[in-house]
């Protein structure tokens, strides 16, 4: 080894042990992520429905009330509708309002579904409620809203 | 590039005309949020399936769009109304515009 590489390879290291450092005080001081609020799925619903009132009911919204393992928590979503090609359900939203975004899914209907439900499995980061807006074939809107418990946060993993 | 996973789909074999049948899907994916830190402390970049399309005889009646917060390999169930027999397509596409299909029969009695 001659002196000219070594010469060169110290302060690299020496870098190196700098930018570990530094990414390890940024990873104390910072907090673990930024997560979600209400505010932000208020600023989401607004952009997609301008605002409009929403009414209550007509979405049932299936969730655990405890979650134990925030990764896999199951959500069963069923809007009532006659499912005609007059009057359908054409879109159910839903959002968590303590995960790093708000938005979960965005399912899209046609009276060809028959029936305007689904079911998938979601992750939680923390204690929450998620929401559920459904958008009508004439453009009335309604939400539901539930809150669930978790107990291991499914933050990324 | 193409997803590598083989999807699962269960769907009736047969149903009657008029019949909401459910149909229910699994593939096998990370669903990489993007928000995860690997042991260096670099995030993980974003890598997920955002769509999910269901389609009878090439009409597609069902979509999904998932957020990162959807679980890894993400199962969706839905249901479709029986009219006539024919197949019925789904597909999945991830961030790289990779795509995988599955297809199944229906049979209207």
């Amino acid at each position: 080894m001659t002196f000219h590489q070594d010469a060169t390879r110290a302060p690299s290291r020496r870098r190196a042990l700098q930018l570990v450092g530094a990414a390890a005080l940024a990873a104390v001081l910072a907090p673990r992520m930024s997560l979600a609020t209400e505010a932000q799925v208020a600023d989401e619903m607004k952009k997609l429905f301008g605002g409009k009132s929403m009414g209550e009911g007509k979405i049932k919204l299936d969730l655990p009330e405890i979650a134990e393992n925030g990764l896999v928590v199951p959500i069963n979503i069923d809007v009532e509708s006659p499912m005609t090609d007059s009057d359908f359900v054409k879109s159910v939203h839903v959002f968590a309002d303590g995960n790093p975004l708000p938005q979960v899914v965005t399912y899209q209907f046609t009276p060809q579904s028959g029936k305007a439900a689904a079911s998938t499995r979601m992750r939680l980061a923390q204690t929450q409620n998620v929401i559920a807006v459904a958008e009508m074939s004439n453009g009335a809107l309604y939400s539901a809203k539930a809150q669930v418990k978790v107990t291991i946060g499914g933050c990324g993993g | 590039m193409a997803i590598k996973s083989t999807p699962r789909v269960r769907v009736p074999a047969q149903a009657k005309a008029g019949e909401i049948i459910e149909i229910k899907t699994l593939i096998s994916h990370d669903m990489e949020s993007g928000q995860r830190k690997d042991s260096s402390g670099k995030t993980v970049p974003r890598d997920i399936i955002h769509t999910f399309q269901a389609a009878f005889n090439g009409k597609p009646f069902f979509t999904a769009e998932w957020f990162p917060s959807i679980s890894a390999n993400p199962y969706q169930s839905f249901f479709y109304k029986a009219k006539e027999s024919g197949e019925l397509t789904f597909t999945w596409t991830d961030d790289h515009g990779a795509e995988q299909k599955a297809t199944a029969k229906l049979t209207v009695a």
